[in-house]
Protein backbone atom coordinates (compact mmCIF):
# COMPACT_ATOMS: atom_id res chain seq x y z
CA UNK A 1 0.00 0.00 0.00
CA UNK A 2 1.52 3.27 -1.14
CA UNK A 3 -0.03 5.95 1.03
CA UNK A 4 1.39 8.84 -0.92
CA UNK A 5 0.13 7.37 -4.17
CA UNK A 6 -3.30 7.07 -2.62
CA UNK A 7 -3.27 10.69 -1.55
CA UNK A 8 -2.04 11.70 -4.97
CA UNK A 9 -4.79 9.72 -6.64
CA UNK A 10 -7.42 11.26 -4.41
CA UNK A 11 -6.09 14.71 -5.16
CA UNK A 12 -6.88 14.12 -8.82
CA UNK A 13 -10.57 13.89 -8.07
CA UNK A 14 -10.69 15.95 -4.89
CA UNK A 15 -8.39 18.93 -5.00
CA UNK A 16 -9.23 19.68 -1.40
CA UNK A 17 -7.98 16.42 0.00
CA UNK A 18 -5.02 17.96 1.76
CA UNK A 19 -7.14 20.71 3.24
CA UNK A 20 -9.49 18.06 4.55
CA UNK A 21 -6.66 16.40 6.37
CA UNK A 22 -5.49 19.79 7.63
CA UNK A 23 -2.67 21.00 5.45
CA UNK A 24 -0.38 19.20 3.12
CA UNK A 25 2.62 19.98 5.23
CA UNK A 26 1.06 18.74 8.41
CA UNK A 27 -0.12 15.55 6.77
CA UNK A 28 3.41 14.75 5.78
CA UNK A 29 4.75 15.80 9.16
CA UNK A 30 2.17 13.63 10.80
CA UNK A 31 3.13 10.71 8.64
CA UNK A 32 6.79 11.32 9.25
CA UNK A 33 6.36 11.30 13.00
CA UNK A 34 4.39 8.12 12.84
CA UNK A 35 6.71 6.51 10.38
CA UNK A 36 8.53 4.34 12.80
CA UNK A 37 5.40 3.08 14.43
CA UNK A 38 3.50 2.29 11.28
CA UNK A 39 3.81 -1.23 10.07
CA UNK A 40 2.12 -2.92 7.18
CA UNK A 41 -0.38 -4.30 9.63
CA UNK A 42 -1.30 -1.01 11.30
CA UNK A 43 -1.29 1.23 8.25
CA UNK A 44 -4.86 0.45 7.23
CA UNK A 45 -6.16 1.34 10.68
CA UNK A 46 -4.23 4.60 10.71
CA UNK A 47 -5.58 5.48 7.29
CA UNK A 48 -9.09 4.57 8.29
CA UNK A 49 -8.96 6.97 11.19
CA UNK A 50 -7.55 9.74 9.07
CA UNK A 51 -10.11 9.31 6.33
CA UNK A 52 -12.95 9.21 8.79
CA UNK A 53 -11.79 12.50 10.22
CA UNK A 54 -11.35 13.99 6.75
CA UNK A 55 -14.55 12.82 5.14
CA UNK A 56 -16.86 11.70 7.93
CA UNK A 57 -19.58 13.91 9.31
CA UNK A 58 -17.64 15.08 12.28
CA UNK A 59 -18.43 18.68 11.48
CA UNK A 60 -21.86 20.28 11.48
CA UNK A 61 -23.88 20.34 8.30
CA UNK A 62 -23.86 23.68 6.49
CA UNK A 63 -26.64 25.96 7.71
CA UNK A 64 -28.28 26.10 4.29
CA UNK A 65 -28.68 22.32 4.32
CA UNK A 66 -30.00 22.32 7.89
CA UNK A 67 -32.52 25.05 7.07
CA UNK A 68 -33.68 23.37 3.87
CA UNK A 69 -34.10 19.95 5.47
CA UNK A 70 -35.83 21.36 8.54
CA UNK A 71 -38.37 23.13 6.34
CA UNK A 72 -38.90 19.81 4.57
CA UNK A 73 -39.25 18.11 7.95
CA UNK A 74 -41.82 20.70 9.08
CA UNK A 75 -43.86 20.00 5.96
CA UNK A 76 -43.54 16.25 6.44
CA UNK A 77 -44.86 16.57 10.00
CA UNK A 78 -47.72 18.74 8.71
CA UNK A 79 -48.63 16.04 6.22
CA UNK A 80 -48.03 13.13 8.56
CA UNK A 81 -50.43 14.41 11.22
CA UNK A 82 -52.96 15.32 8.55
CA UNK A 83 -52.98 11.83 7.05
CA UNK A 84 -52.89 10.28 10.53
CA UNK A 85 -56.16 12.03 11.32
CA UNK A 86 -57.44 11.02 7.89
CA UNK A 87 -56.79 7.38 8.71
CA UNK A 88 -58.64 7.53 12.03
CA UNK A 89 -61.38 9.92 10.87
CA UNK A 90 -63.67 7.22 9.54
CA UNK A 91 -63.93 9.12 6.26
CA UNK A 92 -62.31 6.37 4.26
CA UNK A 93 -62.73 2.65 3.77
CA UNK A 94 -61.30 0.00 1.49
CA UNK A 95 -58.86 1.09 -1.18
CA UNK A 96 -59.16 4.70 -0.12
CA UNK A 97 -58.24 3.97 3.49
CA UNK A 98 -55.32 1.91 2.23
CA UNK A 99 -54.12 4.79 0.06
CA UNK A 100 -54.29 7.31 2.90
CA UNK A 101 -52.51 4.83 5.16
CA UNK A 102 -49.74 4.27 2.60
CA UNK A 103 -49.21 8.00 2.24
CA UNK A 104 -49.19 8.49 6.03
CA UNK A 105 -46.56 5.78 6.34
CA UNK A 106 -44.49 7.30 3.55
CA UNK A 107 -44.45 10.61 5.43
CA UNK A 108 -43.44 8.78 8.61
CA UNK A 109 -40.56 7.19 6.74
CA UNK A 110 -39.49 10.55 5.33
CA UNK A 111 -39.56 12.06 8.82
CA UNK A 112 -37.37 9.29 10.16
CA UNK A 113 -34.93 9.56 7.26
CA UNK A 114 -34.67 13.34 7.53
CA UNK A 115 -34.12 13.11 11.28
CA UNK A 116 -31.38 10.59 10.57
CA UNK A 117 -29.58 13.07 8.34
CA UNK A 118 -30.09 16.09 10.58
CA UNK A 119 -29.34 14.30 13.86
CA UNK A 120 -29.21 16.90 16.64
CA UNK A 121 -29.93 19.70 14.17
CA UNK A 122 -33.43 18.37 13.51
CA UNK A 123 -36.35 20.38 14.82
CA UNK A 124 -38.23 18.73 17.67
CA UNK A 125 -41.43 16.92 16.76
CA UNK A 126 -43.95 19.79 16.76
CA UNK A 127 -46.74 17.30 17.59
CA UNK A 128 -50.22 17.33 16.07
CA UNK A 129 -51.22 20.19 18.35
CA UNK A 130 -48.97 22.54 16.41
CA UNK A 131 -51.05 22.19 13.27
CA UNK A 132 -54.49 23.60 12.54
CA UNK A 133 -55.97 21.97 9.47
CA UNK A 134 -59.05 24.17 9.59
CA UNK A 135 -56.83 27.17 8.86
CA UNK A 136 -58.35 29.22 11.64
CA UNK A 137 -61.82 27.74 11.31
CA UNK A 138 -62.10 28.42 7.60
CA UNK A 139 -61.80 24.83 6.36
CA UNK A 140 -63.54 21.59 7.25
CA UNK A 141 -61.12 18.99 5.92
CA UNK A 142 -62.58 16.20 8.03
CA UNK A 143 -66.19 16.91 7.06
CA UNK A 144 -66.10 14.79 3.93
CA UNK A 145 -63.69 12.70 1.86
CA UNK A 146 -63.84 15.30 -0.91
CA UNK A 147 -62.90 18.10 1.51
CA UNK A 148 -60.06 16.03 2.91
CA UNK A 149 -58.67 15.25 -0.53
CA UNK A 150 -58.97 18.82 -1.74
CA UNK A 151 -56.99 20.01 1.28
CA UNK A 152 -54.53 17.17 0.81
CA UNK A 153 -53.86 18.18 -2.78
CA UNK A 154 -52.90 21.66 -1.64
CA UNK A 155 -50.43 20.25 0.88
CA UNK A 156 -48.83 17.71 -1.39
CA UNK A 157 -48.47 20.04 -4.36
CA UNK A 158 -46.86 22.61 -2.05
CA UNK A 159 -44.51 19.89 -0.86
CA UNK A 160 -43.46 18.89 -4.37
CA UNK A 161 -42.71 22.49 -5.26
CA UNK A 162 -40.84 23.01 -1.97
CA UNK A 163 -38.51 20.03 -2.48
CA UNK A 164 -37.90 21.13 -6.06
CA UNK A 165 -37.01 24.64 -4.93
CA UNK A 166 -34.83 23.38 -2.10
CA UNK A 167 -32.79 20.88 -4.12
CA UNK A 168 -30.19 23.41 -5.25
CA UNK A 169 -29.42 24.18 -1.59
CA UNK A 170 -28.29 20.59 -1.12
CA UNK A 171 -25.80 20.37 -3.97
CA UNK A 172 -22.88 20.56 -1.58
CA UNK A 173 -23.69 17.09 -0.27
CA UNK A 174 -24.51 14.63 -3.02
CA UNK A 175 -25.89 11.93 -0.74
CA UNK A 176 -28.28 14.34 0.97
CA UNK A 177 -29.27 15.74 -2.43
CA UNK A 178 -30.03 12.24 -3.69
CA UNK A 179 -32.12 11.50 -0.60
CA UNK A 180 -34.14 14.68 -1.10
CA UNK A 181 -34.69 13.86 -4.77
CA UNK A 182 -35.84 10.40 -3.77
CA UNK A 183 -38.42 11.95 -1.42
CA UNK A 184 -39.44 14.56 -3.99
CA UNK A 185 -40.56 11.99 -6.55
CA UNK A 186 -42.55 10.06 -3.95
CA UNK A 187 -44.42 13.25 -3.07
CA UNK A 188 -45.19 13.69 -6.76
CA UNK A 189 -46.53 10.13 -6.87
CA UNK A 190 -48.77 11.03 -3.91
CA UNK A 191 -50.05 14.10 -5.72
CA UNK A 192 -50.86 12.00 -8.77
CA UNK A 193 -52.83 9.52 -6.69
CA UNK A 194 -54.67 12.13 -4.61
CA UNK A 195 -55.74 13.74 -7.87
CA UNK A 196 -56.97 10.40 -9.19
CA UNK A 197 -58.96 9.96 -5.99
CA UNK A 198 -60.45 13.42 -6.36
CA UNK A 199 -61.64 12.64 -9.86
CA UNK A 200 -63.54 9.73 -8.39
CA UNK A 201 -65.01 11.65 -5.48
CA UNK A 202 -65.93 14.64 -7.56
CA UNK A 203 -68.61 12.56 -9.19
CA UNK A 204 -69.81 11.36 -5.84
CA UNK A 205 -68.70 7.83 -6.59
CA UNK A 206 -66.82 5.98 -3.91
CA UNK A 207 -63.42 5.85 -5.43
CA UNK A 208 -62.11 2.57 -6.56
CA UNK A 209 -61.88 3.73 -10.13
CA UNK A 210 -60.71 7.31 -10.12
CA UNK A 211 -58.42 6.52 -12.99
CA UNK A 212 -61.11 5.36 -15.35
CA UNK A 213 -63.71 8.10 -15.16
CA UNK A 214 -63.78 10.68 -17.90
CA UNK A 215 -62.71 13.46 -15.59
CA UNK A 216 -59.55 14.11 -17.47
CA UNK A 217 -61.31 15.14 -20.61
CA UNK A 218 -61.80 18.76 -19.74
CA UNK A 219 -59.00 20.37 -21.66
CA UNK A 220 -56.93 21.00 -18.57
CA UNK A 221 -57.04 23.52 -15.78
CA UNK A 222 -59.57 21.57 -13.76
CA UNK A 223 -59.91 22.53 -10.14
CA UNK A 224 -62.56 20.00 -9.22
CA UNK A 225 -61.55 17.41 -11.82
CA UNK A 226 -57.78 17.69 -11.79
CA UNK A 227 -55.49 15.81 -14.06
CA UNK A 228 -52.79 13.81 -12.31
CA UNK A 229 -50.34 16.49 -13.48
CA UNK A 230 -50.46 20.24 -12.99
CA UNK A 231 -52.23 21.96 -15.86
CA UNK A 232 -51.72 25.70 -16.23
CA UNK A 233 -52.48 27.20 -12.80
CA UNK A 234 -55.10 24.55 -12.05
CA UNK A 235 -57.83 27.16 -12.24
CA UNK A 236 -56.80 28.27 -8.76
CA UNK A 237 -56.43 24.79 -7.35
CA UNK A 238 -58.89 22.64 -5.44
CA UNK A 239 -60.27 25.51 -3.34
CA UNK A 240 -61.32 23.28 -0.43
CA UNK A 241 -63.38 26.14 0.90
CA UNK A 242 -65.97 25.64 -1.79
CA UNK A 243 -65.69 23.54 -4.91
CA UNK A 244 -68.01 22.43 -7.64
CA UNK A 245 -68.19 19.06 -5.98
CA UNK A 246 -68.55 20.47 -2.49
CA UNK A 247 -70.97 23.32 -2.61
CA UNK A 248 -71.66 22.77 1.07
CA UNK A 249 -68.13 23.78 1.95
CA UNK A 250 -67.50 26.90 3.98
CA UNK A 251 -66.75 30.12 2.20
CA UNK A 252 -63.67 32.19 2.85
CA UNK A 253 -60.42 31.04 4.27
CA UNK A 254 -57.21 30.61 2.37
CA UNK A 255 -57.66 29.65 -1.23
CA UNK A 256 -55.23 27.39 -3.00
CA UNK A 257 -54.20 29.75 -5.78
CA UNK A 258 -50.86 30.45 -4.10
CA UNK A 259 -49.94 26.77 -4.40
CA UNK A 260 -49.84 27.15 -8.18
CA UNK A 261 -48.78 30.78 -8.46
CA UNK A 262 -45.34 32.31 -8.85
CA UNK A 263 -42.94 32.38 -5.95
CA UNK A 264 -41.17 35.36 -4.44
CA UNK A 265 -38.98 35.72 -7.51
CA UNK A 266 -41.19 34.99 -10.49
CA UNK A 267 -38.19 34.49 -12.76
CA UNK A 268 -36.70 31.72 -10.68
CA UNK A 269 -40.00 30.40 -9.35
CA UNK A 270 -42.59 30.94 -12.08
CA UNK A 271 -46.23 30.04 -11.79
CA UNK A 272 -47.22 26.55 -12.90
CA UNK A 273 -48.55 27.75 -16.25
CA UNK A 274 -45.00 28.62 -17.29
CA UNK A 275 -43.95 27.46 -20.77
CA UNK A 276 -40.49 29.08 -20.89
CA UNK A 277 -37.84 26.58 -19.82
CA UNK A 278 -34.36 28.07 -19.77
CA UNK A 279 -34.53 30.18 -22.95
CA UNK A 280 -36.80 27.76 -24.78
CA UNK A 281 -40.52 28.24 -25.34
CA UNK A 282 -41.43 24.58 -25.00
CA UNK A 283 -44.81 25.07 -26.64
CA UNK A 284 -43.49 26.48 -29.92
CA UNK A 285 -40.28 24.41 -29.75
CA UNK A 286 -42.09 21.09 -29.91
CA UNK A 287 -42.94 19.16 -33.04
CA UNK A 288 -46.10 17.41 -31.81
CA UNK A 289 -46.87 13.74 -32.35
CA UNK A 290 -48.93 13.06 -35.47
CA UNK A 291 -52.41 14.49 -35.24
CA UNK A 292 -51.85 16.39 -32.00
CA UNK A 293 -51.36 20.03 -31.11
CA UNK A 294 -49.08 21.34 -28.39
CA UNK A 295 -51.37 23.53 -26.31
CA UNK A 296 -50.17 25.91 -23.62
CA UNK A 297 -51.78 23.52 -21.14
CA UNK A 298 -49.73 20.57 -22.41
CA UNK A 299 -46.56 22.68 -22.39
CA UNK A 300 -47.21 23.70 -18.78
CA UNK A 301 -48.04 20.14 -17.74
CA UNK A 302 -44.72 18.79 -18.97
CA UNK A 303 -42.77 20.79 -16.37
CA UNK A 304 -43.50 21.26 -12.67
CA UNK A 305 -42.24 24.52 -11.21
CA UNK A 306 -40.24 25.03 -8.01
CA UNK A 307 -41.26 27.29 -5.13
CA UNK A 308 -38.96 29.22 -2.80
CA UNK A 309 -38.85 28.75 0.94
CA UNK A 310 -40.49 32.08 1.76
CA UNK A 311 -43.50 31.35 -0.46
CA UNK A 312 -43.79 27.82 0.92
CA UNK A 313 -43.74 29.11 4.49
CA UNK A 314 -46.37 31.74 3.71
CA UNK A 315 -48.73 28.98 2.55
CA UNK A 316 -47.92 26.68 5.45
CA UNK A 317 -48.35 29.37 8.11
CA UNK A 318 -52.09 29.22 7.46
CA UNK A 319 -52.06 25.79 9.05
CA UNK A 320 -50.34 26.25 12.42
CA UNK A 321 -51.73 26.91 15.86
CA UNK A 322 -50.46 29.33 18.47
CA UNK A 323 -48.35 26.45 19.71
CA UNK A 324 -46.89 26.05 16.22
CA UNK A 325 -46.13 29.76 16.16
CA UNK A 326 -44.40 29.52 19.52
CA UNK A 327 -42.29 26.69 18.18
CA UNK A 328 -41.23 28.90 15.29
CA UNK A 329 -42.79 26.68 12.63
CA UNK A 330 -42.47 28.14 9.14
CA UNK A 331 -41.08 31.39 10.54
CA UNK B 1 -28.76 15.90 -36.42
CA UNK B 2 -25.06 16.64 -35.90
CA UNK B 3 -23.40 13.41 -34.99
CA UNK B 4 -19.81 14.32 -35.80
CA UNK B 5 -19.29 16.25 -32.61
CA UNK B 6 -17.62 13.99 -30.07
CA UNK B 7 -20.43 12.96 -27.81
CA UNK B 8 -18.14 12.24 -24.91
CA UNK B 9 -16.65 15.70 -25.04
CA UNK B 10 -16.08 17.40 -21.73
CA UNK B 11 -18.46 20.06 -22.87
CA UNK B 12 -19.82 21.64 -19.75
CA UNK B 13 -20.37 25.37 -19.92
CA UNK B 14 -17.63 27.41 -18.34
CA UNK B 15 -19.94 28.74 -15.65
CA UNK B 16 -23.27 27.60 -14.34
CA UNK B 17 -24.74 30.96 -15.23
CA UNK B 18 -23.98 30.53 -18.89
CA UNK B 19 -27.18 30.29 -20.91
CA UNK B 20 -28.21 26.79 -21.79
CA UNK B 21 -28.29 27.64 -25.46
CA UNK B 22 -24.67 28.69 -25.72
CA UNK B 23 -22.79 25.57 -26.73
CA UNK B 24 -19.02 25.78 -26.77
CA UNK B 25 -17.83 26.63 -30.25
CA UNK B 26 -16.36 23.67 -32.01
CA UNK B 27 -13.03 25.35 -32.62
CA UNK B 28 -12.62 26.58 -29.07
CA UNK B 29 -13.56 23.15 -27.83
CA UNK B 30 -10.69 21.55 -29.67
CA UNK B 31 -8.30 24.19 -28.39
CA UNK B 32 -9.49 23.44 -24.91
CA UNK B 33 -9.28 19.72 -25.46
CA UNK B 34 -5.74 19.93 -26.76
CA UNK B 35 -4.52 22.08 -23.90
CA UNK B 36 -5.95 19.85 -21.26
CA UNK B 37 -5.67 16.41 -22.79
CA UNK B 38 -2.96 15.43 -20.36
CA UNK B 39 -4.84 16.66 -17.34
CA UNK B 40 -7.99 14.90 -18.48
CA UNK B 41 -6.11 11.67 -18.83
CA UNK B 42 -4.90 12.05 -15.28
CA UNK B 43 -8.34 12.78 -13.91
CA UNK B 44 -9.72 9.74 -15.60
CA UNK B 45 -6.83 7.54 -14.55
CA UNK B 46 -8.83 6.12 -11.68
CA UNK B 47 -11.79 5.23 -13.83
CA UNK B 48 -12.13 2.19 -16.00
CA UNK B 49 -13.25 4.35 -18.87
CA UNK B 50 -12.95 2.56 -22.12
CA UNK B 51 -13.76 3.73 -25.59
CA UNK B 52 -17.32 3.12 -26.63
CA UNK B 53 -17.87 -0.23 -28.21
CA UNK B 54 -18.56 -0.10 -31.92
CA UNK B 55 -22.15 0.86 -32.58
CA UNK B 56 -22.78 2.27 -29.13
CA UNK B 57 -23.27 5.90 -28.24
CA UNK B 58 -21.80 7.29 -25.06
CA UNK B 59 -23.85 10.06 -23.45
CA UNK B 60 -20.67 12.00 -22.67
CA UNK B 61 -19.42 13.64 -19.52
CA UNK B 62 -20.19 16.63 -17.36
CA UNK B 63 -23.55 18.35 -17.27
CA UNK B 64 -24.07 17.87 -20.99
CA UNK B 65 -23.50 14.17 -20.43
CA UNK B 66 -26.30 14.11 -17.86
CA UNK B 67 -28.57 16.11 -20.13
CA UNK B 68 -27.81 13.75 -23.02
CA UNK B 69 -28.60 10.83 -20.75
CA UNK B 70 -31.96 12.47 -20.06
CA UNK B 71 -32.40 13.26 -23.76
CA UNK B 72 -31.81 9.61 -24.64
CA UNK B 73 -34.47 8.41 -22.21
CA UNK B 74 -36.94 11.09 -23.32
CA UNK B 75 -36.36 10.08 -26.95
CA UNK B 76 -37.19 6.53 -25.99
CA UNK B 77 -40.37 7.55 -24.16
CA UNK B 78 -41.50 9.91 -26.91
CA UNK B 79 -41.00 7.23 -29.56
CA UNK B 80 -42.88 4.72 -27.44
CA UNK B 81 -45.95 6.91 -26.93
CA UNK B 82 -45.97 7.93 -30.60
CA UNK B 83 -46.22 4.26 -31.41
CA UNK B 84 -48.91 3.76 -28.76
CA UNK B 85 -51.00 6.44 -30.46
CA UNK B 86 -50.70 4.58 -33.76
CA UNK B 87 -51.57 1.19 -32.26
CA UNK B 88 -54.99 -0.41 -32.16
CA UNK B 89 -55.22 -0.43 -28.36
CA UNK B 90 -55.26 3.36 -28.45
CA UNK B 91 -57.18 3.87 -31.67
CA UNK B 92 -59.96 1.62 -30.41
CA UNK B 93 -60.43 3.62 -27.21
CA UNK B 94 -63.73 5.52 -27.11
CA UNK B 95 -63.48 9.24 -27.75
CA UNK B 96 -63.48 11.11 -24.46
CA UNK B 97 -62.32 8.12 -22.44
CA UNK B 98 -59.87 8.76 -19.66
CA UNK B 99 -57.23 6.44 -21.10
CA UNK B 100 -57.41 8.19 -24.46
CA UNK B 101 -56.83 11.52 -22.75
CA UNK B 102 -54.08 10.09 -20.56
CA UNK B 103 -52.03 8.61 -23.40
CA UNK B 104 -52.53 11.74 -25.49
CA UNK B 105 -51.13 13.79 -22.62
CA UNK B 106 -48.23 11.41 -22.06
CA UNK B 107 -47.30 11.46 -25.76
CA UNK B 108 -47.30 15.25 -25.70
CA UNK B 109 -45.35 15.58 -22.45
CA UNK B 110 -42.57 13.24 -23.50
CA UNK B 111 -42.22 14.81 -26.95
CA UNK B 112 -42.05 18.22 -25.27
CA UNK B 113 -39.27 16.92 -22.98
CA UNK B 114 -37.31 15.33 -25.83
CA UNK B 115 -37.54 18.34 -28.14
CA UNK B 116 -36.64 20.69 -25.29
CA UNK B 117 -33.49 18.75 -24.41
CA UNK B 118 -32.51 18.49 -28.07
CA UNK B 119 -32.81 22.26 -28.48
CA UNK B 120 -31.08 22.95 -25.20
CA UNK B 121 -28.15 20.70 -26.05
CA UNK B 122 -27.75 22.11 -29.55
CA UNK B 123 -24.66 20.71 -31.24
CA UNK B 124 -23.81 18.79 -28.07
CA UNK B 125 -26.83 16.53 -28.47
CA UNK B 126 -26.37 12.85 -29.17
CA UNK B 127 -27.86 11.46 -32.35
CA UNK B 128 -31.48 10.50 -32.86
CA UNK B 129 -31.84 6.98 -31.48
CA UNK B 130 -33.61 4.12 -33.21
CA UNK B 131 -35.90 2.25 -30.81
CA UNK B 132 -36.74 -1.42 -30.87
CA UNK B 133 -40.21 -2.00 -29.44
CA UNK B 134 -40.59 -5.49 -30.91
CA UNK B 135 -41.23 -6.87 -27.40
CA UNK B 136 -44.33 -4.69 -26.99
CA UNK B 137 -47.75 -5.55 -28.41
CA UNK B 138 -49.34 -2.23 -29.28
CA UNK B 139 -52.75 -3.78 -29.79
CA UNK B 140 -52.82 -5.09 -26.23
CA UNK B 141 -53.79 -2.84 -23.33
CA UNK B 142 -51.76 -4.61 -20.68
CA UNK B 143 -48.67 -4.89 -22.85
CA UNK B 144 -48.83 -1.14 -23.49
CA UNK B 145 -49.46 -0.31 -19.83
CA UNK B 146 -46.67 -2.56 -18.60
CA UNK B 147 -44.21 -0.99 -21.00
CA UNK B 148 -45.40 2.50 -20.03
CA UNK B 149 -44.90 1.65 -16.37
CA UNK B 150 -41.40 0.36 -17.06
CA UNK B 151 -40.45 3.51 -18.98
CA UNK B 152 -41.96 5.93 -16.45
CA UNK B 153 -40.50 4.25 -13.38
CA UNK B 154 -37.16 4.02 -15.17
CA UNK B 155 -37.30 7.72 -15.98
CA UNK B 156 -37.88 8.65 -12.35
CA UNK B 157 -35.14 6.34 -11.13
CA UNK B 158 -32.77 7.71 -13.78
CA UNK B 159 -33.31 11.40 -13.06
CA UNK B 160 -33.06 10.84 -9.31
CA UNK B 161 -29.89 8.82 -9.70
CA UNK B 162 -28.26 11.34 -12.03
CA UNK B 163 -28.95 14.44 -9.94
CA UNK B 164 -25.68 13.99 -8.05
CA UNK B 165 -23.67 14.33 -11.26
CA UNK B 166 -25.12 17.73 -12.17
CA UNK B 167 -22.89 20.69 -11.31
CA UNK B 168 -25.10 23.54 -12.52
CA UNK B 169 -27.93 24.64 -10.22
CA UNK B 170 -30.01 25.63 -13.23
CA UNK B 171 -29.71 22.20 -14.79
CA UNK B 172 -30.52 20.50 -11.49
CA UNK B 173 -33.70 22.54 -11.23
CA UNK B 174 -34.60 21.70 -14.83
CA UNK B 175 -34.14 18.01 -14.12
CA UNK B 176 -36.32 18.44 -11.02
CA UNK B 177 -39.04 20.08 -13.08
CA UNK B 178 -39.17 17.06 -15.36
CA UNK B 179 -38.74 14.22 -12.88
CA UNK B 180 -41.82 15.05 -10.81
CA UNK B 181 -43.91 14.97 -13.98
CA UNK B 182 -42.46 11.55 -14.77
CA UNK B 183 -43.39 10.48 -11.24
CA UNK B 184 -46.96 11.69 -11.76
CA UNK B 185 -47.10 9.65 -14.96
CA UNK B 186 -45.63 6.59 -13.28
CA UNK B 187 -48.11 6.70 -10.39
CA UNK B 188 -51.12 7.00 -12.70
CA UNK B 189 -49.96 4.21 -15.02
CA UNK B 190 -49.35 2.04 -11.96
CA UNK B 191 -52.84 2.85 -10.70
CA UNK B 192 -54.30 1.92 -14.08
CA UNK B 193 -52.63 -1.49 -13.92
CA UNK B 194 -53.25 -2.13 -10.24
CA UNK B 195 -55.15 0.46 -8.29
CA UNK B 196 -53.25 1.90 -5.29
CA UNK B 197 -49.86 0.72 -6.53
CA UNK B 198 -48.67 4.32 -6.99
CA UNK B 199 -45.59 3.58 -4.83
CA UNK B 200 -46.12 -0.15 -4.89
CA UNK B 201 -46.85 -2.92 -5.54
CA UNK B 202 -48.91 -3.12 -2.35
CA UNK B 203 -50.92 -5.65 -0.43
CA UNK B 204 -53.67 -3.65 1.20
CA UNK B 205 -51.80 -0.81 2.89
CA UNK B 206 -48.53 -2.74 3.02
CA UNK B 207 -45.88 -1.77 0.52
CA UNK B 208 -44.17 -4.91 -0.68
CA UNK B 209 -40.46 -5.51 -1.01
CA UNK B 210 -40.45 -5.11 -4.79
CA UNK B 211 -41.98 -1.63 -4.58
CA UNK B 212 -40.49 1.43 -6.23
CA UNK B 213 -39.84 2.83 -2.75
CA UNK B 214 -37.88 1.41 0.14
CA UNK B 215 -40.73 -0.14 2.18
CA UNK B 216 -38.89 0.31 5.49
CA UNK B 217 -40.21 2.96 7.88
CA UNK B 218 -36.92 3.37 9.70
CA UNK B 219 -34.03 2.85 7.32
CA UNK B 220 -31.80 5.67 6.09
CA UNK B 221 -33.77 5.57 2.84
CA UNK B 222 -37.16 4.98 4.44
CA UNK B 223 -40.05 5.27 1.96
CA UNK B 224 -37.79 6.94 -0.60
CA UNK B 225 -37.77 6.25 -4.31
CA UNK B 226 -35.14 3.64 -5.09
CA UNK B 227 -33.18 5.54 -7.69
CA UNK B 228 -30.82 3.77 -10.07
CA UNK B 229 -27.38 4.48 -11.44
CA UNK B 230 -26.94 5.22 -15.15
CA UNK B 231 -25.34 1.82 -15.69
CA UNK B 232 -28.38 0.00 -14.32
CA UNK B 233 -30.83 2.27 -16.12
CA UNK B 234 -29.11 1.87 -19.48
CA UNK B 235 -29.07 -1.90 -19.18
CA UNK B 236 -32.87 -1.69 -19.25
CA UNK B 237 -33.08 1.12 -21.80
CA UNK B 238 -30.80 -0.74 -24.20
CA UNK B 239 -33.32 -3.57 -24.38
CA UNK B 240 -35.58 -1.12 -26.21
CA UNK B 241 -32.92 0.33 -28.49
CA UNK B 242 -31.91 -1.07 -31.88
CA UNK B 243 -28.38 -2.24 -32.64
CA UNK B 244 -26.39 0.87 -33.44
CA UNK B 245 -28.36 2.94 -30.92
CA UNK B 246 -27.25 1.21 -27.70
CA UNK B 247 -26.07 3.60 -25.00
CA UNK B 248 -23.24 3.79 -22.52
CA UNK B 249 -22.54 6.31 -19.77
CA UNK B 250 -18.87 5.65 -19.14
CA UNK B 251 -18.31 8.87 -17.23
CA UNK B 252 -21.04 8.16 -14.70
CA UNK B 253 -19.95 4.82 -13.31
Amino acid sequence: MDFFQILSDIEKVDADVYARFDTRRRVFKHMGGLGKKITAATLPAVLSTMFTKAYGQTTALPQIIVDTLNLALSLEYLEFYFYSQGVTSGLFTGNDLNAITIIRDDEQGHINALKGVLQSAAIADPTALAYDYTAGGNLTPFASPAMFLATSQGFVDTGVRAYKGGAVNLMGNKDILTAALNIHSVEARHSSHIRSMRRGYSTGVANTNGTTIAGLDGGGAGDALPKSWLSLQENGGPKPTKTVANTAGPAGGPLTAAVYAAGTDATKYPADDNVMQSTVNVQSNTTPPTGLTVTAAAASEAFDEPLDAAAVKAIARNFITALGVSKGLFS
Amino acid sequence: MPTTFPSDASSRPATSDQPLLTPIKRRSFFMYAGATAGATALVLAGCSKSDSSPGTTDVGSGDFGVLNYAYALEQLEAAFYAQVLAGSYFTNLPAGSAEKQIFTDLALHEKIHADFLKTALGTNAIKALTPDFSSITFSDRLSVLNAAQAFEDLGVQAYNGAGRYITSADYLTLAGKIVSVEARHAALIRDLISYNSFVGPVTGATVTSNAVIDPSLTSATARMEQSKSPTVVLATANMFLAPGSKLTANSFM
